[in-house]
């Protein structure tokens, strides 16, 4: 068992820009208006765009970035390729909220000459509610 | 939405800059997506898609469908093999299971040229059994 798995990274706050929201909604292809477009989003009960689920990427990347770099976990990030991955989401993330993510290391393992690295990240928004837990698997050929 | 409903199928054809725009919106600057030649140096046949963009696609079929970015409660996915810029991917959606408490569980796919590249994918979308998805 490696030292890494148990091992957490310090938390990190993320704040929601609007504009970084309708940048990523682009970028995914996005045609929603709630994720485009302030007026729609206010006229459907938002105080503003809605982040598309997947943005979960963004607010919980300053998290987990840190631990795939980090040289006690010792991932070899030219021959990590992304394994899997897994969201649970919980209230929709609009912008101006700041979403705090802290990020653990939960296992570690060896199978057929991959290495298997597994974090877990849990996002808390402004109000202290779980707006996303993310399952990330990473593979490193050649271990 | 009924269990053995099929959704809408999703196609898009990712554009030869999409991988750029992408490390720009999510962060995610790992040269294999943006670096033709540093790619290549690592065995891949060049830029590479990011696999969570990729997810994305998943993830906007069954939101699309469930017509409510809410309603995705869940969302898991598998990658396999490598995708590329400027090559349509499809992305197939199938209704697994209606819960009683009505959140239906949809599993799907995304493929490229013949391959999956995202297989197993799971989505659980609360309220899914009373979405009623518009015809492909």
């Amino acid at each position: 068992m490696s030292e890494a798995v148990g091992r957490t990274f310090p938390p990190v706050t993320y704040a929601v820009g609007r504009e970084k929201i309708r940048e990523y909604a682009v970028a995914v292809g996005e045609t929603n208006p709630l994720h485009l477009d302030v007026g729609a989003a206010r006229a459907a009960g938002f105080d503003d765009v809605v982040a598309p689920p997947m943005f979960a990427v963004v607010y919980a990347a300053p998290s987990i970035m840190p631990a795939l770099f980090d040289p006690d976990i010792g991932i070899d990030f030219a021959r990590m390729v992304h394994g899997g991955q897994a969201f649970a989401w919980g209230p929709l993330v609009v912008a101006g909220d700041e979403v705090t993510t802290e990020c653990e290391c939960t296992d570690v393992s060896e199978r057929g000459g991959l290495a298997f690295f597994v974090f877990e990240t849990r996002s808390d928004n402004q109000r202290g509610e779980r707006v996303c837990t993310g399952t990330w698997t990473n593979i490193v050929r050649g271990a | 939405m009924r269990e053995g409903d099929a959704l809408p199928e999703l196609t898009i054809t990712p554009d030869r800059y999409v991988t750029v725009r992408y490390a720009g919106a999510s962060g995610d600057f790992n040269p294999i997506h943006i670096d033709d030649e540093f790619a290549r140096s690592v065995g891949l046949p060049g830029r590479i898609l990011h696999g969570l963009w990729t997810m994305a696609q998943v993830a906007r079929a069954v939101t699309e469908s469930a017509g409510d970015p809410a309603a995705l409660k869940r969302l898991e996915v598998q990658f396999r093999g490598m995708a590329l810029p400027e090559h349509e991917i499809t992305v197939t959606s199938t209704v697994k299971e209606v819960r009683a408490d009505g959140t239906a569980v949809v599993v799907a796919h995304a493929e490229q040229n013949g391959k999956k590249i995202i297989r197993g994918a799971r989505a659980e979308i609360e309220g899914g059994a009373g979405a009623e998805p518009a015809a492909s």
